[in-house]
């Protein structure tokens, strides 16, 4: 949705999650979702240990409950549609609560809602545990090209500043009586949509003039580095690891 | 200062024109000599900034030389000259580009080489410089915007330049942040030219100044007398702000 | 708008993963020629420019609004490499930091949304900027028309592959095809005027554009830093043979990844191809998944196959697209010069 979500997630704290390297938690994360991805809908167990672990990785990193809940809205759109599926779908049919359903759409529902939600769950965990750039030291560790990593650092720095000029743009606009009602409006709003992106543009000529100033010769100097000990991906991995051997448990 | 007085900057009938042909600069000269803090003071378009871009070679002399201590500004010692001018952008966030103000700080010297402890010790020593230590391990926008120039200060003093160019210091920061930015400048011991049209600023740091009108140096004095010279002002489209007049004890 | 955990099985999300991976590379390769130092910092502050925009609602019809999704957009105004890397690195932001989209799911919101919108819109401006002899602006708003629907297909296509939910795959298409036509209007009007608004103030910022403007006069603003380069007649053309020739690698190197893990743990996508994701696009746009009834019982190697054949076919037909267009802006170019 790209829209109003720009605040950022990560909470301030000190516990072992918050402590443990960041490439540690990304690769956890991502091989918990893959997991959890594999894992076949019928199992419902299964996702209930998922759900029960990830519990245990908020515990112990004293993220509270209000504040996952609150970020996991960014999947609203897709419970709504999930709820969906099962009134549109094909197939065999049941009746629950006097509406008919078709069978194969309450699993496709029960399937996304499941993987879905515990997806996001475990994004927001480590988006609340790692501070930004610190996840973007990690995922350079994990040998995600440099120059993305940088792209993405200038971006996320920039975020602020940029969002703060397009809501300068808006409020003048607003100030000076204009609305956003319908087509008609629009542009005015591509207007301040093309001078944001000159000034973005010509910030970006900026920064690289800055930087040419202090000795920039295209290589970003690499200033930190956070290594992980063999302990410290033990602990981050026990999620994923945990969660595949529930996957691979014979039932 | 030593019996050969070292220039930190000379610029010798420097003219540049722009891609498109238009031409702003039109044979600058210019001595700066170790140790001075000079304010460069000009109209709007006059060619301030165009000349400062020659300091550190982001734009290249189409005539005459520029040069830093001694060394010539040219394609090969760029590395060397971009150490040795600090360049200070006028919009702070233009200048702090790194996540944090630590790391922003440690650009420059990182790219000169320095890692470690090395390096840890050049960034303490100058966020200290301008009184932001407390403030190494965070994000440059949660700062305020007199913050964020004192750190931008601290990012090309990291780098010990032989002179240090700052770009409207003044602008934006409220009466108290200018008076901090003031006090810093004048503790440091290195050579700062500073391009402005505060002239009062001017007039409290810099005992010399130049005027630069229509791509040349029109006037090149002590700062009292410059700015005392109503008929010098108005015809460079520069003036003093309302009820201010220059103290008499500066007068020469 | 992104795909979360769970709407696609794990081969189609590695496999759109592959493919955006391999899609990026070859960006980063493009922009780094393009860009050279400035790489980061300008590609960084448009992703910047292209997730503020996103936030800009526009009224669609009665009662609702859609905003951006800025592929088309990138393109025109950075050109296609640094357009997908932008908006590449806006949806991994969106996914990592922000948990919008789904880590699995990262892939396939890429290439959905990145590098497909971003290679049909620019395939589609340059063949009419071709045609019309650089109207920037009309080419800007079909551009931006076709990409839209162009990423829906792409999405319904991936999701008849690998997202088994009991819907028909030609209500999906029917579904996403039609709500996204919509939003494709407002995209496009968006887009083109955006474009527009620019050209007006600094025609030398709109990549598309330069091979066709005048030379170009530039004109700092006084006071302002900027140093601007040389223009570069001829970077707009240029450039898109290695984007074709991305495309069809990384349908084989994805044909191998594949037809590899098909033959040699049948068992393992076995019990993946029963999970059936259901994707959609999601709250402003309406969803429609399809299952192939049939599918999920076939077990894994269909899927594989089918995969490949539907990832290929979205990127040749892209690239096929581009190529064309590629031709034709050369001899427009060259009938003007």
């Amino acid at each position: 949705m790209g829209a109003g979500h720009h605040h950022q997630l990560h909470l301030p704290g000190d516990s072992v999650v918050h402590r443990l390297p960041p490439q540690c938690k990304l690769l956890a994360v991502l091989a918990f979702a893959v997991v959890v991805v594999a894992t076949p809908r019928e199992r419902f167990w299964a996702f209930a240990v998922y759900a029960v672990l990830l519990a245990g990785v908020a515990v112990v990193a004293r993220v509270p409950a209000a504040h996952i809940v609150r970020r996991m809205a960014i999947e609203l759109p897709f419970v709504l549609f999930a709820f969906l599926i099962p009134v549109i779908g094909l197939g065999e049919r049941t009746d629950v609560l006097g509406l008919s359903l078709s069978v194969p759409g309450l699993w496709a529902a029960w399937n996304i809602l499941a993987k879905a939600t515990l997806g996001v769950v475990a994004s927001i965990l480590l988006a609340s545990t790692t501070e930004p750039r610190v996840i973007l030291i990690g995922a350079q560790r994990l040998r995600l090209p440099s120059l993305l990593v940088q792209i993405a650092m200038f971006m996320l720095r920039y975020l602020d500043v940029i969002v703060d000029e397009m809501r300068r743009m808006r409020v003048a606009r607003e100030s000076r009586g204009f609305e956003a009602r319908d087509f008609r409006q629009m542009p005015v709003l591509a207007r301040s949509a093309g001078a944001l992106f000159i000034r973005s543009y010509e910030r970006g000529e900026r920064v690289h003039l800055a930087m040419l100033s202090r000795g920039y010769t295209g290589q970003m100097p690499m200033i930190h580095d956070i290594s992980a000990s063999v302990g410290q991906w033990g602990t981050a991995l026990a999620l994923p690891v945990l969660a595949l051997a529930v996957w691979a448990l014979p039932w | 200062m030593g019996p050969t007085v070292v220039n930190s900057l000379e610029i010798r009938q420097l003219a540049y024109a722009y891609p498109d042909g238009t031409q702003a600069l039109f044979g600058v000269d210019l001595t700066i000599t170790r140790g001075e803090r000079v304010a460069l003071l000009g109209p709007n378009g006059a060619g301030k900034t165009t000349l400062v871009m020659h300091l550190n070679g982001i734009l290249t002399a189409g005539h005459g030389t520029v040069a830093v201590a001694g060394t010539p500004v040219a394609k090969d010692t760029l590395k060397e000259i971009r150490q040795r001018v600090g360049l200070v952008f006028q919009d702070p966030d233009d200048q702090l580009f790194m996540p944090t103000v630590r790391d922003d700080v440690a650009f420059g010297p990182a790219n000169a080489g320095l890692r470690g402890e090395e390096l840890d010790r050049v960034v303490k020593d100058a966020l200290e410089q301008v009184g932001m230590l407390e403030f190494a391990d965070r994000p440059p926008h949660h700062l305020s915007f007199g913050q964020r120039r004192r750190v931008a200060v601290a990012t090309v003093l990291a780098m010990k330049p032989e002179i240090l160019v700052l770009d409207e210091p003044s602008s934006n920061l409220d009466p108290a942040a200018r008076r901090e930015l003031a006090e810093i400048l004048r503790s440091l011991d290195v050579t700062v030219l500073m391009v402005t049209h505060d002239l009062p600023y001017a007039l409290e740091l810099c005992e010399r100044s130049l005027i630069l009108s229509g791509g040349v140096i029109s006037a090149d004095g002590r700062t009292p007398e410059l700015l005392a010279d109503d008929e010098l002002l108005a015809s460079h489209r520069l003036e003093l702000p309302y009820g201010f007049t220059i103290p008499q004890s500066d007068h020469a | 708008m992104h795909v979360p955990d769970g709407f696609f099985n794990a081969a189609t999300s590695l496999s759109a993963g592959v493919v955006a991976a391999a899609g990026v590379a070859v960006c980063l390769r493009g922009a780094r020629r393009e860009l050279d130092d400035r790489t980061a910092p300008m590609a960084g502050l448009v992703a910047a420019f292209i997730f503020a925009v996103q936030m800009l609602n526009f009224p669609v019809a009665a009662g609702t609004s859609g905003h951006l999704l800025g592929g088309a957009l990138a393109a025109i105004l950075v050109g296609p490499y640094t357009g997908v890397l932008c908006m590449a690195v806006v949806l991994l932001v969106q996914g990592v930091f922000f948990a919008d989209g789904g880590l699995t799911a990262l892939g396939i919101n890429v290439t959905i949304m990145g590098i497909v919108t971003v290679l049909v819109g620019w395939g589609v401006f340059k063949l009419v900027t071709g045609l019309t002899r650089g109207k920037v602006v009309v080419a800007a708003f079909l551009a931006a028309l076709i990409s839209v629907p162009a990423s829906a297909l792409a999405f319904t296509l991936l999701f008849w592959i690998g997202g088994t939910a009991p819907i028909e795959v030609g209500a999906v298409a029917a579904a996403m095809g039609g709500v996204h036509v919509l939003i494709g209007i407002g995209e496009a009007v968006i887009t083109a005027l955006t474009v527009g608004a620019v050209l007006a103030v600094r025609p030398d910022l709109v990549y598309g554009a330069r091979g066709l403007a005048k030379p170009l006069v530039l004109r700092g603003s006084a006071g302002s830093t900027t140093v601007v380069n040389e223009p570069q007649p001829v970077a707009a053309s240029g450039g898109l043979k290695p984007f074709l020739w991305g495309g069809v690698g990384v349908t084989l190197v994805l044909a191998g990844l594949v037809s590899f893990f098909a033959s040699s743990s049948p068992d393992g996508l076995e019990a993946v191809a029963e999970t059936h994701g259901f994707s959609g696009q999601a709250a402003d746009h309406a969803l429609g998944g399809s299952p192939l009834a049939d599918y999920g019982d076939v077990g894994g190697i269909p899927v594989g196959i089918a995969g490949i054949i539907g990832v290929g076919l979205v990127l040749v037909i892209g690239g096929l697209v581009a190529y064309l267009s590629r031709g034709r802006a050369k001899t427009g170019d060259r009938a003007r010069a």
